[in-house]
């Protein structure tokens, strides 16, 4: 018996290996060539003050990203993450007056309320993940709004302040939590059952519904976790800006998010995902746009190659998919 | 062609011996609920509407809701086209602010001529590269137009001075007279939406769109040509998207860079409560019609009876709708289990 | 009028595909009235006269009778779309074919006899020479099939050819003039339909001949009869599905191979996944060692029903996953604690069952879609196993894998029977099916048919009952009559 493994013949294994390898690592690679030419062009683009900046821009976008990534895992998409980073940034003002801690609580239930309509809409009422996502898009942006008032809100809460500023051992709190949610988001994945599920259901839901998975518990979570995650985001924004801003904050976050995921090598067809690649990708989008800003080349120009890039990661990741 | 009629041969007549019938009442009933159920609604909103809203069943306030949405419709019916397919075209929003500015620069640097042309073929080129992309790299749509948002809003930005340049239409020009007055705009959207109507019901490539949204398998297999239709279907879109921005500089006598955002969100939203299924291969531009009314309707009321919350009143109310109806249709669906 | 027939996966449906233009044949010709021709796609043949019915309507359900009937080619009258003429003249093409129906109703709405008879005027519409019919009759009541008979033999009367691909054996003698029968891509008899008999084409279609010494040790199951012990495991009573299963009741008692027979369509795979709770029922129940389950997989699961499913690629393997993972895939509940995976009782258990079925991979940790179809099968196996099954539903464990695979394969089932385990065995294989099974339920159109025991399982009393013609007890038997209201509960 020597059929151990169906491999290709030498030549194509050879032109896959290259493109796996891109589609697995491009991403780190890249990211280091772009700090090389950063430092490169101007030495203090490698200093910690540079890497704050950074990485206040960074986190709550990779935060939101790695929810984005769970979803799409399962082959899901999950559009209300802008919407639910304003309700979180609109809840917060509204309870202060209970302390800051039961505020930042409040607003996270509310992101996981949000992300239980989206779950309940795609497992339960089976609608396409895209067009219940859409309609809380849409929805809960106007709740949030409405909650706050058109106007942004001051807030000057130390404590939630403290979570947008300060730093513990010279790097910024956003950035320890951003380390902690990764590293129990990847323990997840690789260590629980629930992580096992995920995957399976992504990759083959007939058989993973044959196996007597939970499909639709693991569904629902799925989406709840989305939306406390975009929830922290928000709780961040808040703290960094030291405002609550519904009617601006998270637009756009939904697109980021997902050219972060898909960057970061997890496909849009699911059954994968890449939690490190995705941290890599948020990262990945972050300095490219620094780069761009700092050569000053313009906002719109910076804009279009972000969308040649995200055009350019699906079809790469389309040549996998595919085969 | 010869027709190959099997009565002219011998044989017993089969006569009834099929079974027609295959579908149940209650299938009927949730099958013209789902496909009129936009159009109800909006009746009923109006009715309500004009019996407890004070001002609202006024002459001028009508007209006001039509103009008002006259062109933003019509990225409404593009949507429609391509939502049909199966697929979906979240760049429209940002066309319509490009089509617009590029409208408004032609007006000012080359006349009506380019004013109007200029606006169509770069939208046209653009939905040809989406169409190309989908149809035939087989990348997701809603990727492939979420890019393309992205990449058109940029495009906007870059040829504006990032957005601080707005190009006026001079003053006199004949760009002007296409959207002036009021019934100009409400004739234009009212024509092309008849048009749109004509060219899915009555033209081969109208019923192709149903066919590739209803199966694309059966669609190929009946020699159907899948991928040049869906190529065609995007370029319809963003070329609509663009007139209607087009139509809409005129009217505004500029080129407004900061419009048109979130202008997809509606516009699907429109599609959809209009009774066209987001899987494609069903639906009307009458419901899409009935669906950006209603949504108008809504708007008007929130905007005089909750008018310190502004838009985002009228955003949860879209949102509202549009889960309710896509819950009610995917409940139906379900009952005449549908594919 | 030839039929065409054959077994699953005897190339039928690529040989279709060739030559309707949708695959390109790596060698050899395709000549239509002598000419040799080569179909870059579906449109081509139609061109040149070649239609198809597929056995899956292949129509667009949500658009209208003459909308599909003209789909591609509709009248038009100024360059629109004249659909007055155009449901008119559908109301006439239809009615030849017996269906009276408003063409402007959606297609979706018609009966799926009606929705055939539609698929065969559109093809026949197309100025047809060639009508292929892939199983047309599969989802037909009696009398609808009686309807299509007299249209298909106008038809040939009015010189089309039909090439007719059926497993309904009594369908092929009433209307075929020749037949083709195919094993394993290639042809292995053409003939005259009158000169082949029933227990021929049979044999033609299994690859056994009648009489044949049975070849003992081919496979690797012992041969002696198991031991078998007190009341059913599983019973399956009256199971009922339109279309699919008839009033199917099976019992599976502890230590026992049960046999599903049958050819390819006779309801085998449906009644597996209904006793798993994984096909919704109209009727019938489902009871594991004598209380009723809940119908759902994982019920079924902890109630001790585990089943390794037909289609490996679709429904069984977790193509990214490792072998490690997906051994334990369904056995997660058992070995996580507080929502984490227990890795010591996982690699116990992995290193147990891949030790014990002798799963060939680099590592547990390889991913599963790497592994021979062999290999990949045991994996399924070993994850139906760890469960540690009161009742092993099998659907085919052994096609599409190697010889010696498969006897491994097999001397685990005789191995888990031994030890006590009730075992449904689906297999399309007759050695495998016979020597396999205590006893062999014999299945032909969601009908249990016959039931073999002791000294008549056997290849001859097996192809005996299946050749016979259908104890058919009245026209439009088949699940009908159905009173609407029946419809309208299902979708609940």
């Amino acid at each position: 018996m020597t059929d151990v493994a169906v491999r290709p013949t030498p030549a194509v294994l050879d032109r896959n290996r290259v493109v796996t390898w891109l589609q697995d690592y491009g991403v780190y690679a890249a990211i280091a060539v772009l700090i090389a030419i950063n430092t490169a062009i101007k030495p203090s683009f490698f200093s910690m003050d540079n890497f704050r900046v950074q990485a206040f821009q960074v986190v709550p976008v990779l935060i939101v990203a790695l929810g984005m990534a769970l979803v799409i895992t399962t082959e899901g998409i999950d559009l209300s993450v802008g919407a639910v980073i304003a309700l979180s940034s609109a809840v917060i003002p509204l309870y202060l007056g209970y302390g800051p801690w039961l505020s930042i609580v409040i607003a996270l239930v509310a992101g996981c309320v949000s992300g239980l309509l989206a779950g309940l809409m795609v497992a339960v009422a089976n609608v396409q993940p895209i067009i219940a996502t859409l309609a809380l898009m849409i929805g809960v942006r106007g709740f949030a709004v409405i909650l706050n008032g058109a106007s942004a809100k001051s807030v000057t809460d130390e404590t939630i302040g403290a979570l947008g500023l300060d730093s513990w051992f010279g790097i910024p709190q956003e950035v320890w939590i951003a380390v902690v949610i990764v590293l129990v988001v990847a323990f997840v994945v690789r260590r629980t059952a629930f992580g096992r599920r995920l995957t399976a259901i992504g990759d083959n839901r007939a058989a993973s519904a044959l196996a007597g998975l939970p499909v639709k518990r693991v569904l629902v979570a799925v989406y709840i976790i989305s939306g406390l995650l975009a929830a922290i985001a928000g709780v961040f924004l808040v703290g960094h800006g030291g405002y609550a801003d519904p009617s601006n904050y998270g637009l756009n976050y939904e697109l980021s998010a997902i050219t972060a995921v898909v960057v970061g090598g997890t496909p849009l067809t699911g059954g994968r995902i890449k939690v490190l690649g995705t941290v890599a990708g948020a990262v990945f989008m972050q300095l490219v746009a620094a780069t761009l800003i700092q050569n000053n080349v313009k906002n719109s120009y910076s804009q279009m190659v972000e969308a040649v890039i995200i055009i350019g990661a699906v079809y790469a990741a389309r040549g996998r998919s595919g085969r | 062609m010869s027709t190959l009629s099997p009565t002219s041969a011998a044989g017993p007549d089969p006569a009834v011996n099929v079974d027609v019938t295959g579908e149940t009442r209650l299938e009927r009933i949730t099958g013209i609920a789902q496909q009129q159920g936009g159009l109800v609604s909006l009746v009923i909103v109006f009715v309500a509407a004009c019996a407890f809203s004070d001002g609202f069943a006024d002459w001028g306030n009508f007209q006001s809701i039509l103009v008002g949405n006259a062109y933003t419709s019509l990225l409404a019916l593009g949507m429609t086209f391509v939502i049909l397919t199966g697929g979906i075209d979240l760049s429209v929003g940002s066309m319509f602010a490009l089509g617009g500015v590029l409208a408004a620069w032609g007006a000012g640097h080359g006349g009506v001529l380019v004013a109007i042309l200029l606006p169509l073929v770069v939208a046209a080129l653009f939905g040809l590269l989406q169409g190309t992309l989908i149809a035939k790299a087989r990348l997701a749509p809603f990727i492939v137009t979420l890019a393309g948002m992205l990449f058109a809003r940029g495009l906007l930005q870059a040829i504006s001075a990032e957005g601080t340049d707005t190009y006026l239409v001079p003053k006199g020009s004949a760009f002007l007279w296409l959207g002036d007055g009021t019934w100009r705009p409400i004739l234009t959207a009212v024509i092309l939406f008849v048009l749109g109507g004509i060219l899915l019901m009555r033209t081969r490539f109208g019923q192709a769109l149903f066919a590739i949204g209803g199966s694309e398998n059966a669609a190929l297999l009946m020699g159907l040509p899948v991928a040049r239709t869906k190529v065609l279907v995007y370029v319809l879109s963003a070329t609509i998207a663009g007139a209607a921005g087009m139509l809409n500089a005129s009217r505004l006598q500029s080129g407004v860079t900061n419009i048109g955002v979130g202008y997809e969100l509606t516009a699907i939203a429109a599609v959809i409560i209009g009774g066209t299924l987001l899987t494609g291969g069903a639906g009307s531009i009458l419901g899409t019609a009935a669906g950006v009314l209603l949504l108008a309707v809504i708007q008007n009321l929130i905007g005089v009876h909750l008018s310190q919350y502004g838009s985002s009143a009228s955003d949860l109310a879209n949102g509202l709708f549009l889960a309710v109806v896509v819950l009610i249709q995917t409940t139906l669906t379900r009952v005449r289990r549908l594919p | 009028m030839h039929a065409l027939i054959g077994e699953n996966g005897a190339g039928k449906s690529t040989l279709i595909k060739v030559m309707t233009g949708v695959y390109e044949p790596d060698e050899g010709e395709v000549r239509l009235r002598g000419e040799e021709v080569a179909f870059a796609s579906p449109l081509a043949a139609q061109e040149a006269g070649i239609s198809t019915i597929y056995q899956e309507v292949n129509l667009v359900p949500m658009m209208s009778v003459a909308r599909n009937l003209f789909l591609g080619r509709e009248p038009r009258r100024y360059g629109l779309i004249d659909s007055t003429r155009m449901k008119r003249e559908a109301r006439d093409i239809l009615r030849d074919y017996g269906v009276h129906v408003n063409p402007a109703r959606p297609l979706r709405s018609l009966g799926l006899g009606a929705q055939q008879m539609v698929a065969i005027a559109r093809a026949v519409q197309i100025d047809a020479r060639v009508v292929i019919m892939d199983e047309p009759t599969s989802s037909l009541e009696a009398r609808e099939v009686e309807t299509l008979f007299g249209v298909i033999r106008r038809l040939r009367d009015q010189g089309i050819a039909i090439v007719y691909v059926s497993h309904r054996l009594d369908e092929l003698y009433q209307v075929c003039d020749r037949v083709t029968v195919m094993r394993d891509g290639a042809v292995v008899r053409v003939d005259d339909m009158s000169a082949v008999d029933r227990i021929t084409l049979v044999s033609l279609m299994l690859g056994r001949e009648i009489g044949d010494v049975r070849t003992h040790g081919a496979t690797g199951f012992a041969d002696a009869e198991h031991q078998v012990k007190g009341a059913p495991v599983v019973a399956a009573r009256n199971l009922q599905r339109r279309h699919q299963l008839d009033g199917v009741s099976v019992e599976i008692r502890p230590g026992e191979v049960v046999g599903l027979g049958g050819l390819l369509g006779s309801g085998r795979s449906e009644t597996a996944k209904a006793i798993m709770g994984a096909l919704p029922l109209d009727g019938g129940s489902v009871e594991v060692g004598g209380t009723t389950t809940r119908r759902t997989v994982a019920a079924s699961i902890r109630a001790g029903v585990v089943m390794l499913p037909e289609d490996r690629k679709a429904e069984g393997i977790v193509p990214s996953l490792s072998v490690r993972e997906n051994i334990v895939l369904a056995a997660l509940p058992r070995i996580t604690r507080a929502g984490l995976v227990d890795r010591a009782k996982q690699d116990e258990i992995v290193d147990y069952f891949m030790k014990r079925l002798r799963i060939k991979a680099s590592s547990p940790d390889q991913r599963v879609s790497e592994l021979s179809g062999g290999n990949q099968q045991k994996v399924l196996l070993a994850r139906c196993l760890c469960l540690d099954p009161k009742a092993l539903l099998l659907d085919e464990p052994t096609r599409g894998i190697d010889v010696g695979a498969k006897a491994e394969v097999q001397g685990v089932i005789n191995e888990l029977a031994e030890q006590g385990l009730g075992v449904l065995l689906i297999s399309s294989e007759l050695d495998e099916l016979i020597e396999g099974s205590d006893r062999v339920v014999v299945l032909k159109d969601g009908r249990v048919v016959g039931e073999l025991t002791g000294d008549d399982v056997s290849q001859d009393t097996l192809m005996t009952t299946l050749a016979e013609a259908p104890p058919e007890p009245d026209l439009g038997a088949p699940g009908a009559p159905e009173p609407d209201t029946t419809e309208e509960e299902r979708h609940d």
